[in-house]
């Protein structure tokens, strides 16, 4: 709705908020955004969650965004309330995740001035942040926002911060809304270009030894890709492997998945990887985690790679096929084209190539010693799994072995329904953003699979749950270490725990009770069922401290330094091959 | 497969922005966060409206990074035209130079005779000094710039490279 009459820069915001369909925005307030939260106060179409701390107001907007497909909204004050937010936009950036910050800043005639809490946010952000705003003129407020939304949602999304100086969220001007005229300088490629689809079917068709490896490109093409992505595996009868960040495109359940690729990923996904002779690589990146050592990386193979930013093609693996556009286009384009030229997958060459990937099945790379005295963190996954899975839960995660470990023995069959810090590797993720994946949600199961050491980072956010009634589930597996960190000086610096012990932690039942909020505890894993049926039946935001093994370690393991055919698979393999200096300085 | 060994090559690169606050700081941002190489960078508006500006950047690098480099800055939103001379077909570099030199005696008047071999303005002088003007290729300012060195090179300031690709057409037509 466009006004004539001039209204003030905080009403510009929240009219452009809602002709831009934002129902909810995660924020907290400050002295630089109080005419805001005044504006904010004075009407009901944009509801306010209060969070406890700014880093998890972005992401819990990531955890809106990446289980809806919207964009997710933060409002934070200046200085320390946008300094607090630099963890969460540095996140979303990584992960490709649409979310808008607005800051508050100090008037514009105090900027530069070392104002009280006068932060250079613009300068802060600019490298964390896909573009950002500082608003000098109300009358360009109503444009801006427009353009940020675009901007944060079109291409490879990721954060917009917009800064607005006190004065004018106060200064008036009429609310024009913005034609959606095209972008100046901004027009990312969403189509991919046909004779390169067509070079890329024709290089799939002879394929002796494919694999699809496909990553949150898919996720973040929109839930028609994760469609599309299945017709072509249908099409092709191809393996297929995922990234951490993709997982959920393609059942985990179909026998054409080979689980998760990358440093704990499954051996058969990896060495697939290794041994192939036709890559299909659909919006990932080549990450160092998920490549390994990058000079033994898939030595003889032909490589496609289908992106939809231009810079993650050639930047970390030399590919012999780059297709800019977006995954999901291009897979419907690969699929009209497979069609129309009567492809045929070489069927004798499938056939020797999935024998060879289900001898590497074999090896049941995900296996671990059961134990009836101790709760085994796998197994804790599995069961959480079994017992939750008719509900369609959306899992977030913290950082760590519990994170990979979700990841490997949680079974996910549908896009957006996986939220995890893949990119950063933020602890203190998860428990924000299943706050935003409920607010989305709110009749849904939201679990935040957790470390015991992850989830003191925003604890905080446990008040937030309880303030406005969001039943989310924290699961602990509380091993008392660092795990992940603990398993790297096992491996590497000769079991010299440094500071990786967490030590005088809180008794989380009654941290949970003292927020409001309920407390579960279980060590034994004859009461694991019961106590996962009762944290379903309990209203409310529910904390489980589920005490596991405590030095068990996350395997397989592609070793810091190793390629994918030198994964280790268990603690003995371990000892054989020790890491190597230079596999010691990467990270 | 082992990653083909690629060599180090100098390109200038030619990027046409959005005329508006901090595209300078994220072009710069862009090159020291990814630890990419300035050798130069030059930057004034050009539109007739003001509305554009436009960056030369040289830069070295193997082919792989000079291909991340242009790829990263096409992804700024604010930028228009990514081109890089250096791949694109012929192209002019100039560079410009103001150079003081002081002395009195016989280094002042060699001093005054090669500047004239090499098309060098004076633009200001005293009775123990000069300060020159000078365009040219880099090689051409770095040569003028050796054999003053020895007639009394008191500071020099240069402008960076500007560069634009010969023929009729332009970057943005
Ligand atoms: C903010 C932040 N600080 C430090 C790290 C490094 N780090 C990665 S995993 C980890 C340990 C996590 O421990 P816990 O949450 O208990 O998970 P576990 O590995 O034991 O399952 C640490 C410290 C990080 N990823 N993020
Ligand atoms: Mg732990």
């Amino acid at each position: 709705m466009t006004t004539a009459e001039p209204i003030s820069g905080a009403d510009i915001v929240l009219r452009s908020l809602v002709d831009l369909g934002v129902d909810v925005v995660f924020g907290y307030p400050g002295g630089a955004v109080l005419p805001l939260y005044d504006a904010i106060f004075q009407q009901n179409h944009i509801r306010h969650i209060l969070v406890r701390h700014e880093q998890a107001a972005l992401h819990a907007a990531e955890g809106y965004a990446r289980s809806t497909g919207k964009p997710g909204v933060a409002l934070v004050t200046s200085g320390p309330g946008a300094t607090n937010a630099v963890t969460g936009l540095t996140d979303a950036l990584l992960d490709s995740i649409p979310v808008i910050c607005l800051t508050g800043q100090v008037a514009t005639h105090l900027i530069g001035n070392d104002a009280f809490q006068e932060a250079d946010t613009v300068g802060i952000t600019r490298p964390c942040t896909k573009h950002n705003y500082l608003v000098k003129d109300v009358a360009n407020l109503a444009y801006v926002m427009h353009e940020a939304f675009y901007v944060a949602t079109s291409g490879r999304p990721g954060p917009v911060v917009i800064d607005l100086p006190k004065d004018i969220q106060v200064a008036k001007a009429p609310y024009i809304r913005p034609s959606k005229a095209q972008h100046r300088s901004y027009r990312p490629q969403i189509k991919g270009d046909l004779a390169l689809i067509k070079e890329a079917v024709d290089l799939l068709a002879k394929a002796k030894k494919p694999i699809i490896y496909t990553g949150g490109g898919i996720i973040n093409s929109g839930p028609a890709a994760s469609q599309l992505l299945r017709e072509l595996v249908r099409l092709t009868g191809y393996p297929i492997t995922s990234t951490l960040m993709g997982l959920g495109a393609f059942p985990s359940h179909d026998p054409h998945f080979l689980g998760m690729l990358g440093m704990h990923g499954t051996y058969e996904a990896n060495l697939a990887m290794h041994g192939c002779d036709v890559m299909l690589c659909l919006g990932a990146r080549f990450d160092d985690r998920v490549t390994g050592r990058i000079d033994a990386f898939s030595p003889h193979s032909k490589k496609i790679h289908v992106d939809i930013d231009r810079s993650s093609i050639n930047k970390n693996v030399h590919v012999d096929l780059g297709i800019v556009g977006d995954a999901g286009h291009v897979i419907e384009d690969m699929i009209k084209i497979w069609k129309s030229k009567i492809c045929k997958p070489d069927e004798k060459a499938l056939k020797a190539w999935w024998k060879q990937i289900d001898e590497w099945r074999g090896r049941k790379c995900l296996s671990y010693a059961k134990r009836d005295d101790i709760i085994m963190p796998q197994y804790a996954i599995e069961r959480l799994y079994a017992l939750t899975k008719d509900k369609n839960p959306y899992i977030t995660t913290e950082v760590g072995q519990h994170q990979m470990w979700a990841a490997q023995f949680f079974g996910f069959d549908k896009p957006n329904h996986w939220m995890t810090s893949g990119g950063l590797g933020t602890m203190g993720y998860g428990l924000p953003a299943a706050i935003g994946a409920q607010i989305a949600h709110p009749e849904a199961l939201v679990i935040d699979i957790a470390g015991e050491a992850s989830i003191l980072m925003n604890i905080q956010e446990l008040s937030t749950a309880v303030q406005h009634r969001l039943p989310v589930k924290v699961f602990i597996l509380n091993n008392e270490y660092m795990g992940m960190v603990r398993q790297w000086q096992d491996l590497t610096y000769g079991g010299r725990y440094a500071e990786s012990y967490t030590a005088a932690l809180p008794d989380f039942v009654r941290l949970a009770e003292a927020f409001g909020a309920s407390g579960l505890r279980v060590s034994n894993p004859a009461d694991l069922d019961s106590t996962i049926k009762e944290m379903m039946k309990t209203d409310g935001p529910v904390l489980v401290d589920c005490r596991v093994a405590k030095l068990e370690n996350c395997f397989p393991m592609m070793p810091s330094g190793a390629a994918h055919n030198e994964m280790i698979l268990s603690a003995e393999d371990a000892g054989l091959s020790p890491i190597s200096d230079e596999g010691k300085a990467l990270v | 497969m082992s990653v083909p060994v690629q060599e180090i090559a100098r390109h200038t690169i030619s990027v046409v922005v959005d005329n508006e606050a901090g595209v300078l700081a994220r072009v710069i941002g862009l090159f020291s966060g990814r630890g990419y190489n300035i050798d130069s960078l030059t930057v004034a508006s050009v539109s007739e409206d003001a509305k554009t500006s436009r960056i030369t950047v040289v830069t070295s690098g193997t082919p792989m990074v000079i291909e991340q480099i242009k790829a990263q800055l096409d992804r700024l939103v604010p930028v228009h035209v990514v081109a890089d001379l250096t791949l694109e077909g012929p192209s002019v570099e100039r560079e410009l130079a103001l150079v003081k030199v002081a002395g009195v005696g016989e280094h002042r008047v060699e001093a005054l005779r090669l500047a004239d071999a090499f098309r060098a303005h004076v633009v200001d002088s005293t009775n123990s000094s000069f300060v020159f003007e000078l365009t040219g290729k880099t090689t051409k300012i770095d040569a003028f710039l050796n054999l003053m060195r020895e007639l009394g090179l008191v500071e020099v300031a240069r402008t960076g490279i500007v560069a634009l690709a010969r023929g009729k057409t332009g970057l943005e037509s």
